[in-house]
């Protein structure tokens, strides 16, 4: 499964298209930490507009992806879930263990990110 | 009236079986938060079943009496759970996972029936109900 990361500014973007294994995440997982650290990108966005469903597996794996990738360095932000997926995933009884930055969408998820950067770059 | 049994031994499975699923529950005239709950439904007792019960079979049957609805039976032939009430209390896991695919699934079907005894296996049945 090829799955494209693409580069935008600083960040690296990974458009999830279709239902993935659960090998196919995991091996996702250390594709994404590879290219994080080859390219230096110091924010990761994670699109699953397409995705029709999230379990509790993949809850888990993005929530990974997410930890892992902040301690390389790049901060985090997963965009585009779509409202049944959200529904779904509160009744599932998910959000007191889920702590992962969303965005509506691709546009705001850099925004989210310039804004989390540059106030990081004035801090030092 | 329709009955499908799959057989659920790999993780691609799982795919397999819930977007079958998710095409039953379509034709039946669930809606997309119903179909989403179904299908998630659907993955979590799925994995169950291959990651605890080593493999097992999921049933999706259309029920059409007075009220119509959608019936899920999952079957597997593992170590059955020792302690049903902690596995459905939610936040528990034997293998790391989040502990949360049975008390979830309950929470976003409308019926939820288990039974499990030691040795034999585990079988869950879930129901949705068209409103």
């Amino acid at each position: 499964m090829e799955i494209p990361l693409l580069k935008i500014e600083d960040f690296l973007v990974v458009s999830l298209q279709t239902e993935l294994s659960d090998r196919e995440i995991v091996e996702l997982r250390e594709e994404i930490l590879d290219k994080i650290k080859k390219t230096g990108a110091r924010g990761l966005i994670v699109d699953i507009t397409a995705l029709k469903l999230i379990d509790s597996f993949m809850a888990k794996s993005l929530s990974s992806i997410a930890d892992t990738a902040t301690l390389l360095g790049a901060k985090t932000v997963v965009v585009g879930m779509q409202p049944a997926v959200a529904l779904t995933l509160v009744e599932l009884g998910l959000r007191i263990k889920w702590k992962i930055h969303t965005a509506l969408n691709l546009e705001r998820g850099i925004n989210l990110l310039r804004k989390a950067l540059r106030s990081e770059t004035e801090a030092l | 009236m329709s009955e499908d049994t799959l057989a659920v031994r790999s993780e691609y499975d799982i795919i397999t079986v819930r977007s079958f699923g998710r095409n039953v529950a379509a034709s039946l005239g669930f809606g997309v938060v119903d179909q989403c709950r179904i299908t998630t439904a659907i993955s979590e007792l799925a994995r169950n079943a291959v990651v605890y019960g080593g493999g097992g079979s999921v049933t999706i049957r259309t029920i059409s009496n007075e009220k119509k609805g959608l019936e899920i039976i999952c079957r597997d032939k593992g170590p059955g759970i020792a302690d049903l009430e902690l596995a459905l209390r939610g936040g528990y896991s034997t293998v790391g996972g989040l502990g949360i695919g049975l008390s979830g699934s309950k929470r976003l079907m409308d019926e939820f029936q288990i039974s499990s005894s030691a040795g034999k296996g585990t079988v869950v049945t879930v129901r949705k109900w068209l409103r």
